[in-house]
Formats: structure tokens, sequence, C-alpha cells
């Protein structure tokens, strides 16, 4: 499961476009800094942490499910 | 096998931890433009930092002027942001009066190759034991694009409109021979290769290189139309070989095989030998001397 800090993203794409399993996909509406973040597909997220790694602005951390439920 | 260790270590700490104890968070978001690589080189530094379990205390970075000489101020440790192309020559000082300190510079093609050459050369001549990241993005990012010593033949800048006609240094290669112990190039599109590199950089005793290949999304992509953010990515792995594949096919490949080398990168670490660092060697005069 991911988080974005949408303060940080600047719409690359780079992790949804890197994604091994089309976890994330542009949202449809324009953000207050004009971009389209990253927002995740249901159920695809495999925890691989590679959007978390690739994403050269620090803006997305991979959480367990759990820790994030807590 | 090899690599299912180094996965399993890099997973042992989450990213916000990373974050959390390395980045000074109140710089962000950092300055570098939309789908620019050295946020990446950053981000792979701190994971070999982690790694490796530097003292941060006993860490400085220091660097001199260009987007990717804005590195060191996103870390929360004491830096020197020198003057553009001096960083090593500052990093030789500190080295040499407190051996105890790590010294890491980051630097860019331009910074380390163009005004910063001679710097450069002496740094791996004299074998100084310090780790330098340098971002090769093959033109001056922050003033808007101008030729590098760097930037490939036949390559467009704002100050070769019709194309470059220089040849074209090639940094891993010129620390080689310049007698740098330790030499690593890679691409920022894939991270765990480099942040492998990044650790081994700073356990090695004397110059140790890594040459990051990044992509400059502005200066270089639009004077080169290298397209979308994506392709430009993707560019990277068309272009580079591994160092093992291309010693494959230098000996055993067919004629087009080699052929297609010509217009390859290579990838790797391309260099590591054993040789007492210049640091190393003036302490022991030192300690000869006093008694
Ligand atoms: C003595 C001096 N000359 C020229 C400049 C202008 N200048 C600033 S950054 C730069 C080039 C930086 O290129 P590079 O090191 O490749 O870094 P990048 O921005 O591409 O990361 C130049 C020429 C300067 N700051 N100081
Ligand atoms: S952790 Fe892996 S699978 Fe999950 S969104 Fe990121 S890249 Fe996709
Ligand atoms: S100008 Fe180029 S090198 Fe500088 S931050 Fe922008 S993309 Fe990166």
């Amino acid at each position: 499961m991911i988080e974005l800090n949408e303060e940080y993203c600047k719409g690359c794409n780079l992790c949804i476009v890197y994604c091994p399993r089309d976890a994330l996909e542009p949202a449809e509406e324009l953000n207050e800094k004009g971009i389209h973040p990253p927002v995740e597909v249901e159920d695809r997220c495999n925890g691989c942490r590679l959007c978390e790694l690739i994403c050269p602005d620090f803006a997305i951390t991979v959480v367990e499910k759990d820790e994030e439920e807590e | 096998m090899e690599k299912k260790e180094e996965k399993r270590e890099v997973e042992m700490i989450s990213a916000k931890e990373i974050r959390d104890k390395y980045l000074r968070h109140d710089m962000m978001p950092h300055i570098f433009c939309t789908g620019c690589g050295i946020g990446n080189v950053l981000d792979y530094t701190l994971w070999a930092l982690e790694k490796e379990g530097l003292d941060m205390d006993k860490t400085v970075f220091l660097s001199g002027i260009g987007c990717s000489s804005r590195l060191p101020g996103y870390i929360d440790v004491d830096s020197l942001h020198t003057t553009h192309g001096r960083a090593l020559a500052f990093a030789t000082g500190v080295k040499i009066t407190n051996p105890e300190l790590n010294v890491i510079v980051f630097t860019g093609d331009g910074d380390c190759m163009g005004i910063g050459g001679n710097h450069f050369i002496h740094a791996c001549r004299r074998n100084i034991d310090i780790t330098v990241i340098a971002v090769n993005n093959y033109i001056y990012g922050m003033t808007g694009g101008q030729v590098a010593p760097t930037t490939p033949e036949g390559d467009y800048a704002t100050t070769a409109p019709y194309g470059n006609l220089e040849p074209a240094f090639d940094m891993s290669e010129m620390a080689i021979s310049s007698g740098a112990t330790y030499v690593a190039r890679w691409g920022v599109k894939r991270p765990n290769q480099p942040i492998n590199s990044i650790q081994e950089a700073l356990q090695n005793k004397g110059m140790s290189f890594v040459e990051m290949m990044s992509p400059c999304t502005t200066a270089y992509s639009r004077q080169n139309r290298m397209g979308s953010i994506e392709e430009f990515w993707d560019w990277y792995d068309n272009k580079t070989i591994l160092a093992e594949d291309h010693e494959r096919i230098k000996q055993y490949g067919s004629e087009e095989e080699k052929e297609e080398l010509k217009d390859k990168i290579k990838v790797g670490v391309l260099h590591k030998e054993e040789k007492k660092s210049l640091s190393e060697r003036i302490q022991e005069l030192i300690e000869e001397v006093q008694v």
C-alpha cells in the first residue's frame, strides 16, 4: 500500500510507468500544483518498493497494510 | 545468492525512517526539475550511508556549484558548499587535516570535468581517501544547457546549436587512468546496483569515484529532443551495457555485436585496486618523523 506526500510529488509519473503490477495510475483531477499525482489501484500492490526508490522526489512510501490501519 | 542478501538488508529499514534520519525536510521539496535524476542519486546515497552505518558526526559532504552540487544541502550533516570546480581541493584539505572524517563529494560533469578538471585528475593521482559521487547529465544544467566537456559529439546545447564538434571526455575512464582505486558507473534507472556501489565506494580506502548517468529533463532534454520523461529514462537501458557483457562480446561476439558496442556506454564496477592512499601515507610519515 502506498502513501503519497503530495507536497513533494512533482508529477513525473515514473512510479506509474515502472510499477511492475500496474498498481498506480494518475489521478483524474489536477491537484493544487497542477499535476495528476499517482493514486493506487485497489488490491494490486505487492509491496516490492520499486516506486519508493525510483521516485526522484522522496514522495512515495510503501507501507504494510496492517501498519496503515494502526 | 548475493542479490537476495542485498535486498534483505535494504528492506530492514523503512524509507520513512531513512528520510527522517538523513533528510532536511525543511529544505524539501528539493529544487530539481520534474523527472530529473539528481534526487535519485541523493536517495541511493542515503541508502548506502544507512547500509554502511556511517557515523554522521564523523562525516562531511562537500560540493561545488551546479544543480548536482546542491545535494549536500538536503542532508542533515555538516557540509561545505564551495566554489565551482573546487570541491575536491577543499576535500583534500579536510581529509589530510582530519583523516578520521569520512569525506564525500557530490559534483556534476561540468563542475568535475570542466572547471574542476585539474583538481579531479590530481585528486585521483594522489589517491586521497575520499568518495566522489558525480552526476553526469552531459550538460551544464543549472546555467541553462551549455556544452560540457562530457557532451557527446553531435549533441546539441545552447552553445552548440549546430551540434557539438568537440570529442567528449569519459569521466570514469579519466578517473581510472589518473589513479582512482574504485571506479563505477551506473544509470539512475536501476536503484540497487548504485546503492551497493556507493557503499563499496565508501568502504574503499582511497579515491573512489561513482559516476551516475542522470537525465537532465530540462536543459539537455529540450535541446536534444529526448521526448517524454519516460522515453528519456528508457534511453539509458538502450544506451548502456554491463561491463561484463561488453568484455564477453569483445572476446567472443559476432562482428555485428561488436559493431553495436561502439554506441554503448559501459556500466558496472569498472576498476578496483588496492593501493595505499595519500592520506594514510601522510599519517604514517607524521608518526615516523615524530619519533
Ligand atoms: C567560477 C564560475 N564560473 C562559472 C559559473 C557558472 N556556473 C554555475 S553552475 C555551472 C555548470 C554546472 O554544470 P554541472 O557541474 O554539470 O552541474 P549540473 O547543473 O548539470 O548538475 C556553471 C558554468 C560559476 N558559478 N562560477
Ligand atoms: S510497491 Fe511495487 S507493486 Fe506496489 S505500487 Fe510500488 S512499484 Fe507497484
Ligand atoms: S536543469 Fe537539468 S540538471 Fe538541473 S534540476 Fe533541472 S533537470 Fe536537473
